[in-house]
This record gives structure tokens, sequence and C-alpha cells, in this order.
């Protein structure tokens, strides 16, 4: 790294001072409902699962292969399954490569889990956060579903339009979409949200996407209607927060589990090590019935001081840490 | 030659694609949720002036374009070429008809103009923001109208015209702005 001699903070003092104050404000936030506050490894044996997340790889001469997390999502669940309750967290989480306007590699997560809660309800309460930490937000939250956005927005049906037309939607409205030769139905799925639906989003309000296709589940339950129970935030086109009424059983945490081993596979890529612990917790008790949401703070920061970088909202960001 | 990835890229830097020097001059980094990340970037061909939008795969590599912009002071024109020194090496170099464009009206001998080079070849012009010319034709000046309402058509000693108040003559050197074409004031000499 050149030693550009700029040693000093990206983020204003006065964007720190609000930073403090809104995570002051979320703490509140939670203290008031009675969540939990946890700390997680953020360092740890077991990667994500997730195929598309690059993650950085550490070797310990004592430990062997740890891996940054990429979210606090399979410790937490392993505290709600020794009966934690309700619990939140404020931690940093990593992905590599990741650097852009709306990217740093490091980022702040606030994550939590409402023990009881559905997806609805999961909603209503990290939106009522959001609005908190942002008050200039109208407060009337739009919800649509997965399927009314693309129709809206760009036209296509993203449940039943065969892959073809997908693709030639996403060749017409993204210039040069070609040269990235996507095949898979669910990244091309996802580059239309992200570069032409999104886009189509009110800034001054919410939107809340719901009921994804099932290929698009993560760890979200998938209803009766064959779609899953999972939703994100958005303001405008930035994403801010990715929630899901929770799978629960260890049969459907191991089937995914292993289809994304497969993927990796597939991709050629380094396979990473499954969280055999909260497997083994699994294996005892389902999870309680709960909802957790992961939420981008620093995005969240973006938002209320109309910041077009990330790194406004960072003390050093990435090409300075 | 050096390469660049796409996460050096940055407004500003000059690449080969298709074969042209080219400059980014917009560069949004994305990450969809499942799919691989990718640079969305937009371009311009220094050669055509033309912007184009391109999307790369993040970790490619592209060409790096041996550009740069030089200050240099503008020396004559021999009807086919401009010519060009550098003020500290005295190199000179010819620019081409291509390269010169539209500033050619705007180039008055002494003149420092930046010139942008590609592996050392003139690829375009800039004169310098305000230049101050004589004009060689235009109707008689209007005495005692000063309003700079309305105004008439001047030619300048390099070749352009421009919008002038009604109170200019023949001879007068007036102040004028290179990027939008106006005139400023009158200047004095």
């Amino acid at each position: 790294m050149s030693p550009d001699g700029n040693w000093q903070p990206q983020a204003s003092l006065a964007t720190l001072r609000l930073r403090a104050a809104l995570l002051a404000e979320a703490r509140e936030f939670f203290a008031r409902r009675g969540f939990l506050e946890v700390e997680t490894p953020i360092l740890a044996h077991a990667g994500a699962a997730d195929a598309q997340l690059a993650q950085f790889a550490l070797d310990d001469p004592i430990h062997g292969p740890l891996f940054l997390q990429t979210s606090p999502e399979y410790a937490m669940k392993r505290l709600l399954l020794a009966g934690s309750g309700s619990i939140y967290q404020v931690t940093k989480a990593f992905r590599q490569g990741e650097a852009g306007a709306r990217h740093n590699p490091e980022f702040t997560l606030i994550e939590w889990y409402g023990l009881g809660y559905d997806h609805k309800r999961l909603i209503d309460e990290a939106c009522a956060l959001i609005r908190e930490l942002v008050p200039r937000l109208v407060a009337d939250t739009r919800i649509t579903r997965f399927r009314d956005a693309f129709r809206h927005v760009i036209g296509v049906d993203p449940i039943d339009d065969p892959t073809s037309a997908l693709c030639a939607a996403a060749d017409t409205l993204i210039p040069s979409a070609s040269a990235l030769a996507l095949t898979d139905r669910d990244e091309i799925l996802d580059l239309l949200m992200c570069q032409a639906v999104a886009p189509g989003f009110p800034d001054d309000r919410l939107t809340v996407i719901t009921d994804y296709p099932a290929s698009q589940a993560a760890l979200a339950r998938v209803n009766t209607r064959g779609l899953a129970d999972r939703f994100e935030i958005y303001c405008g086109a930035i994403e801010l927060a990715n929630g899901f009424h929770e799978a629960a059983t260890h049969a459907e945490y191991a089937r995914r589990f292993a289809a994304e081993k497969q993927k990796r596979r597939d991709r050629g890529l380094p396979p990473i090590p499954t969280d055999e612990r909260l497997l083994a917790a699994l294996d005892q008790n389902p999870l309680p019935d709960c909802a957790g949401v992961a939420m981008g703070f620093d995005r969240v920061l973006m938002l209320a001081i109309r910041a077009a970088h990330i790194s406004e909202t960072i003390t050093f960001a990435i090409d300075r840490a | 030659m050096t390469t660049y990835s796409t996460n050096e890229f940055k407004n500003g830097l000059k690449i080969m694609l298709d074969a042209d020097p080219c400059s980014i001059i917009e560069n949004e980094f994305v990450k969809p949720g499942k799919g691989q990340a990718f640079n969305r970037v937009k371009i311009r061909n220094l050669k055509t002036g033309r912007v184009v939008e391109r999307t790369f795969k993040s970790g490619d590599t592209i060409p790096g374009a041996d550009v740069i912009d030089a200050e240099m002071q503008y020396l004559y024109n021999d009807g086919e070429f401009w010519y060009f020194m550098s003020p500290e090496t005295f190199e000179q170099l010819a620019a081409d008809k291509t390269a010169v464009g539209d500033s050619a009206k705007w180039l008055k001998e002494q003149a420092i103009c930046l010139v942008t080079l590609w592996d050392g070849v003139p690829l375009s012009v800039e004169p310098p923001n305000h230049v101050i010319l004589k004009v060689t034709e235009t109707d008689p000046g209007v005495r005692g109208d000063t309003s700079g309402g309305g105004g008439k058509p001047a030619t300048l000693e390099t070749g352009a015209v421009v919008r002038v108040p009604l109170f200019i003559n023949i001879g007068d050197s007036l102040k004028v702005n290179t990027q939008t074409g106006e005139y400023i004031a009158r200047a004095k000499e």
C-alpha cells in the first residue's frame, strides 16, 4: 500500500459523534424491548455456507484454519438454541473483495433475533428502528412482494417467466450485462434486483420486499405458497437489511448447507468448514420459533447524513485502514 | 505495459479498450446478493470522445494506456499540423487536425495549452480556459451602448466567432471563455 500520507479519518468528527449517538439509540431501542445484548466470535473455525460469499481465511499455528465471520448468524442461533431468549448484537462482519460506494470489506452489522416473532412482526420492528435512526424518512413504508416489484418496475415475472426472458430483460436494462455471461437463474434475478428493480424504489421512504423465490430462501422458512418468508429493506436502491422467519429443523439446515457445499465444488471454490456445532445443536432440538434480521449500520448512517460513499461513515475505510 | 485490476479502477484512470485509449469517468462496484461482484464503468474513448458503459467482473484486469496530460506552448500552424513545445525540454510535437479539433479556433501563438499525449503522440488539445484575442471583423460599434444587451457577432484573430456587445470595434482585444465560447470583457492592452 502506498504511503500516501493520508492519515486522517474519512468520516468527519460530526459524523463520528452522530455514529456514537445512533448506536446508543439502537441499544436503547433493544433495551426497551427486553433484548439481551450479546457478543459472538468474529474469528471462528467454521465459515458461512453460502457459496457466494468470499471469506477471509486465516491460518493459526495452534488452531489451524480460521475464518473472519461474514455474519454472526450461526453463533447467535446456537445461543437461541441454548435458551438465550431474544438477543441482539452490534458486530463487525467481513467480506472479501467488497469495496465500493456502498461496500467496505469490514463493516458493522446490527443483527437481532426476536423469539416468537414471524417475519411480519420483525419487518415492523426493523422499519421502526431505521425510522428512529433516520427521522426524515416518510413513515409510509411500502411492503411489496418480490414478484410484484419485478412486474411493476421492469415488467417481468421473476417466478413464472423462463430464464431466457430474464436474461433478455437484463441485457436490455443493464448495458453490457452480457459481459457477465450469467446463466444461473438466481444470479440473474439478483442482478436485476440490484441494478434494475431497486433503482426504481423511492428514496424518501423504506421499501420492504417479501415472498422471495424458494431458491433465494437462504435460511428462511418456505411458506405454503412455496415462497420464502424472507424480506429485504431498501431505501432507494440501497439495501439496508435482510431478514428471515428462520428455518427451524436440522434437516432444513443440513440440506441447505449441503446444497451450498455442492455449489462451491461445482464452481471450483475452496471448501469452507460447516458449523457442525450448530448442526449438533439442531439435532437435539429445532430452533425455537423466531425471526432474525441483519442490518447494515454503516448504510443506515449513510442515509442519516446523505452520504454518497460509505467511507464517509467509517473512521478509516479499507484504503486508509 | 501496466495492467489494472478492477479494484484499482477510479475516475480518470487511463485504460486500453478495443485498442483505443480511454479514460474512466464513472466506476460503480456492484455486489448482487447472490451473484458475482462486478464493476459497472462509464468510459470515455479519448480518440472519439464517445462515452460507453461496460461491465467487468471484479478481479478482471485490463491494460493501462500510456496517456499523460502535458502543459505545452502552442507555436504555429503550417496548414496541416499544429506545433507545440514543451517549456521544460523544448521538445516539439506536431498535432494533427483530429487531435486539435475545435480547439483550433482558440489557439494563439505562445498560449499554454493542455496537450493529452498517448504513447507520446498528441491525442487532444485543450486551450487555456480564458484567452485574449483581437477582433478582426464586426459591424461598426455603437457608441454609448454599454448595456451588453442585444449584441452582434464578431470574428476574432484565430477565426472564432463570438457574440459581443454592440460597442465592440475591430481591433479591440477581448477576454473570452473558451469552454462556453462566450465573451467576458474588453481587455486593456
